[in-house]
C-alpha cells in the first residue's frame, strides 16, 4: 500500500521529465540521449518516422521499457519508488493492443474499469468513446475506427492526469481521424496533459501544442508547430511538373536565382520549391518556363508544413514508403 | 485517519473486483468459442459413447460349424453353443471352412475317429474345438467324473468402459487444464493485450488467479457431465466419495493448469504453443493408461510411467471410482500430482514473461 502523506506533490513542476535517456537494443541506438519536458496541460507530440525511437521513448515513460541511462520523472514521481501510484494516474493506449474480439464494448470497459480506484463509470466512458450504440456490440465486430476509440476509452477509465498515445489514428480513415482527434481535443480541453507519437504532420500540428521532431533516436528539433516551420525560414513550397519543350534542355539552376525563392529541388519528375513570398515567385516562375518553352503539366502551392521542417532537417520524408 | 482506512477499505473492494471481472472474462471467452466448448464438453463424450458401443460386452456368440454326416450333426445337436451346418461333399465344407464361414469343421476319419480341421491360431476356432469334443464324447456315453455348474458375473465395474470413463475423464483434465491457459495466454501475448494489461494497475496475480478460478468452475461442469453420462448410459459405478472425487479432479486439474502456466510462460506464437502443447501431452495419452492399461509397457519404464501425472490422476480416479477406495489410500497419487503442482507453478513464476 503506498502512503498517502510520502506521496509528492502531483500538481507542480512538469507533467513529464526526461534527462538524458539511452537505450540500446543489440547494436540498434533506439534513444539516443534525449531530454525532454512536457507542460502540465498540454498537448504533446513525438512527430518522426517509422524507427525513429518515438515508440521505445513513450513506452520507457510508460514504465513498460526499462532505460539503459537517464532519468524519467512523471507527475513528480519514479517508476522504481511510486510505479503502484502512478499506474493509478496514467492513461495508456499502445499501439498494437488487439483487444479480446470476443468481449463486448461493455464488458471490456468494465474490465478495465475494474483496476482503477476511482475514474468516470462504465457508461459514462462508453458515451465519451461514442460508443453508445455500439455499447453490446462484440469488439471482433468493430471498425478500425471504433476499436480505437476503444481503446482510447480503455485508457480514460482511470480519469488519467496524464495520458499516452502511441500513434493513435494509424491506419484509420479520414473522418475517423477526425472523430478521433474530437475526442483528443475534449480531453485536452479539461486541462488534462497528453504526450502523443505520430508521424502525421497534419495530427501533430492540428491537436499537438509543442512538438519534438526525432530521427535516429534523438530530437532534433522542438517548438511549436508555427515556431518549427517559421525556422526554416519558408512559407510556402510551389511544386510544378512540367514538359520541356523538344530539344530544349530544362534548366533549373534559373529558378534557385528568382526573387522569393529561397531553395529548388526535383523529386519524382516534379520541382518543388522553397518560397519566402509567394506573390513574387509564382509570376518570376511563369515567365521562366515560357522563356524557356517548357508547359506546365501541373502546378500547386502550399504553406509549408512539419512535414517541410522535417525534409528541410533530414533531406527526407517523415514517410519513405 | 478514517480517510485512509476508508480508502483501503475501497481499495480492496476494488481489488475483488478486478478478480471477479477477470474471471468473468475467462468464462465469457471460454463460452463464445464454440468449438473449444465441443472438444471439452462434446468429444469425451461422444468418444465414451463410440468405445462403450464399440467394446460392449455381448451375450455369448454361437459359433459356427460344419460336419459331413447326419450322425455327427446329431450328436453335436445338443451343445446350443453350436450352430451345425451339415455338408454334402468335402469339398464344399472346405470351401466355407476357407472363407470363414465356419470356423471348425468335424468328419469321420478312419477307426471311428474325429478329424476336426481348424485353425488353431483362431480363439473361436479352438473354442468351436473344445466345445464340439466335448459334446461328441458325452453323446458317445463319456461320464464326467466331477460334476460342475456356472454361476455367471456380468457386473458393472469390470467392463471395458468402466475402465475407459475415468481414463477419458484425466485426459479430458489434462486436456482443458493446459490448453486452457496455453492457448488463453500466449493469445494474449501475442495480441500485446499482455502488455496492455499490464500498462493498468491490474494486480498480476489476480490475472493468473482469474485463470484458475474459472478452470475450477469449468472443471464441475466437465467431471459432472462426463461421469453423469457414464453412470446414467453405461452404469459406470461411482463407488467411492463424491467429495473424494472432486478433491482429486481439483488437485489433477491444477497441477495440469500450472503445467500450462508453465508452457505458456515464454511462448509468443500459437504454433509453437500447439506444438510443444502435444509434445507434453501426446507421451501421456499413450503411456498413463488412458485406453489400456499401463502395465501392458515394461517393468523397466513402470516408475517413469507412474510418475506422469496423468497416470497418477487417471490411477486416483479409477481407484474412487470403480475400487471405492478411501482418499487416504490414494496419498500416493495425490502426492505426485502436489509435487507436479508445486514445481511447476514455481518454475512457471519464475519463467513467466509478462509482454
Amino acid at each position: 500500500m503506498c502512503q498517502h502523506s510520502s506521496m509528492p506533490s502531483t500538481t507542480a513542476g512538469p507533467a513529464l521529465r526526461l534527462r538524458n535517456l539511452r537505450k540500446t537494443y543489440k547494436d540498434v541506438v533506439a534513444v539516443d540521449g534525449i531530454d525532454l519536458e512536457v507542460h502540465r496541460g498540454e498537448c504533446f507530440g513525438l512527430l518522426g518516422p517509422n524507427g525513429a525511437g518515438k515508440t521505445t521513448t513513450i513506452e520507457i515513460c510508460e514504465g513498460l521499457t526499462s532505460a539503459d541511462s537517464g532519468e524519467v520523472e512523471l507527475l513528480g514521481m519514479r517508476w522504481n519508488s511510486h510505479g503502484g501510484a502512478l499506474r493509478q494516474k496514467l492513461g495508456i493506449q499502445l499501439q498494437e493492443t488487439q483487444l479480446s474480439e470476443k468481449l463486448t464494448v461493455v464488458e471490456t470497459i468494465r474490465l478495465f474499469r475494474s483496476f482503477y480506484h476511482q475514474g468516470p463509470t462504465t457508461e459514462e466512458v462508453i458515451a465519451q468513446a461514442q460508443l453508445n450504440e455500439k455499447r453490446d456490440a462484440r469488439v471482433g465486430g468493430l471498425s478500425g475506427g471504433q476499436k480505437q476509440r476503444l481503446a482510447l476509452g480503455c485508457a480514460l477509465v482511470g480519469d488519467p492526469e496524464l495520458l499516452f498515445l502511441d500513434e493513435p489514428t494509424t491506419g484509420l480513415d479520414p473522418q475517423a481521424r477526425r472523430q478521433l482527434w474530437d475526442l483528443i481535443e475534449q480531453f485536452k480541453a479539461a486541462g488534462r496533459t497528453i504526450l502523443l507519437t505520430t508521424h502525421y504532420m497534419d495530427e501533430a500540428e492540428r491537436l499537438c501544442d509543442r512538438v519534438a521532431i526525432m530521427d535516429h533516436g534523438k530530437v532534433i528539433a522542438l517548438g511549436t508547430p508555427r515556431e518549427l516551420i517559421a525556422s526554416i525560414g519558408v512559407e510556402h513550397i510551389v511544386e510544378f511538373s512540367a514538359s520541356p519543350a523538344v530539344g530544349t534542355p530544362f534548366d533549373s539552376g534559373a529558378l534557385g536565382r528568382m526573387d522569393g525563392v529561397s531553395g529548388v529541388r526535383s523529386e519524382n519528375g516534379s520541382v518543388l520549391m522553397q518560397v519566402t513570398a509567394l506573390h513574387l515567385a509564382v509570376p518570376a516562375l511563369l515567365g521562366e518556363l515560357g522563356r524557356q518553352g517548357v508547359a506546365l503539366t501541373e502546378l500547386r502551392t502550399h504553406s509549408a508544413t512539419l512535414e517541410d521542417v522535417f525534409v528541410a532537417l533530414t533531406g527526407r520524408h517523415l514517410r519513405d514508403e | 485517519m478514517t480517510n485512509s482506512r476508508d480508502s483501503a477499505r475501497a481499495q480492496s473492494a476494488l481489488k475483488d473486483q478486478a478478480l471477479v471481472q477477470l474471471t468473468l472474462v475467462r468464462f465469457r471467452e471460454f463460452l463464445r468459442e464454440p468449438e473449444a466448448l465441443f472438444w471439452v464438453f462434446g468429444f469425451p463424450i461422444i468418444l465414451a459413447a463410440g468405445l462403450g458401443v464399440a467394446f460392449r460386452n455381448r451375450p455369448p456368440e454361437v459359433l459356427k460349424v460344419g460336419v459331413v454326416s447326419a450322425d455327427l450333426k446329431s450328436a453335436l445337436a445338443g451343445e446350443k453353443l453350436l450352430d451345425v451346418t451339415e455338408f454334402r461333399g468335402g469339398h464344399d465344407a472346405e470351401l466355407a471352412l476357407e472363407t470363414g464361414k465356419i470356423a471348425l469343421l468335424a468328419e469321420p476319419g478312419a477307426d471311428k475317429q474325429i478329424v476336426y480341421h481348424y485353425d488353431d491360431t483362431n480363439p473361436d476356432a479352438r473354442t468351436a474345438r473344445m466345445l464340439a469334443d466335448a459334446a461328441i464324447q458325452r453323446a458317445s456315453g463319456r461320464a464326467d467324473p466331477v460334476a460342475s455348474s456356472d454361476r455367471l458375473i456380468r457386473e458393472p465395474g469390470s467392463r471395458y468402459i468402466d475402465f475407459l470413463l475415468p481414463g477419458l475423464l484425466g485426459m479430458n483434465l489434462m486436456g482443458s487444464g493446459i490448453w486452457g491457459l496455453v492457448f488463453a495466454i500466449v493469445d494474449a501475448r501475442r495480441k500485446k493485450l499482455m502488455k496492455r494489461l499490464v500498462a493498468t494497475p491490474m494486480p498480476r496475480h489476480d490475472y493468473l488467479l482469474s485463470f484458475l478460478l474459472s478452470r475450477l468452475g469449468l472443471l464441475v461442469i466437465e467431471v459432472a457431465l462426463l461421469a453423469g453420462f457414464g453412470a446414467l448410459v453405461f452404469q459406470v459405478p461411482l463407488r467411492g466419495s463424491l467429495v473424494s472425487l472432486m478433491l482429486i479432479c481439483v488437485i489433477g486439474s491444477l497441477s495440469f493448469s500450472a503445467i500450462g502456466l508453465l508452457i505458456s510462460s515464454r511462448l509468443q506464437t500459437i504454433e509453437a504453443a500447439s506444438g510443444v502443447s502435444n509434445l507434453v501431452m501426446m507421451p501421456m495419452w499413450v503411456l498413463s493408461g488412458v485406453f489400456f492399461s499401463a502395465q501392458r509397457f515394461p517393468e523397466a519404464v513402470q516408475p517413469v510411467i507412474h510418475a506422469l501425472p496423468l497416470t497418477a490422476l487417471i490411477d486416483a480416479l479409477r481407484g474412487n471410482m470403480l475400487q471405492g477406495e478411501p482418499i487416504a489410500q490414494l496419498a500416493p497419487q495425490l502426492g505426485i500430482l502436489g509435487v507436479w503442482l508445486v514445481v511447476s507453478f514455481s518454475l512457471a513464476l519464475k519463467l513467466f514473461r509478462w509482454r
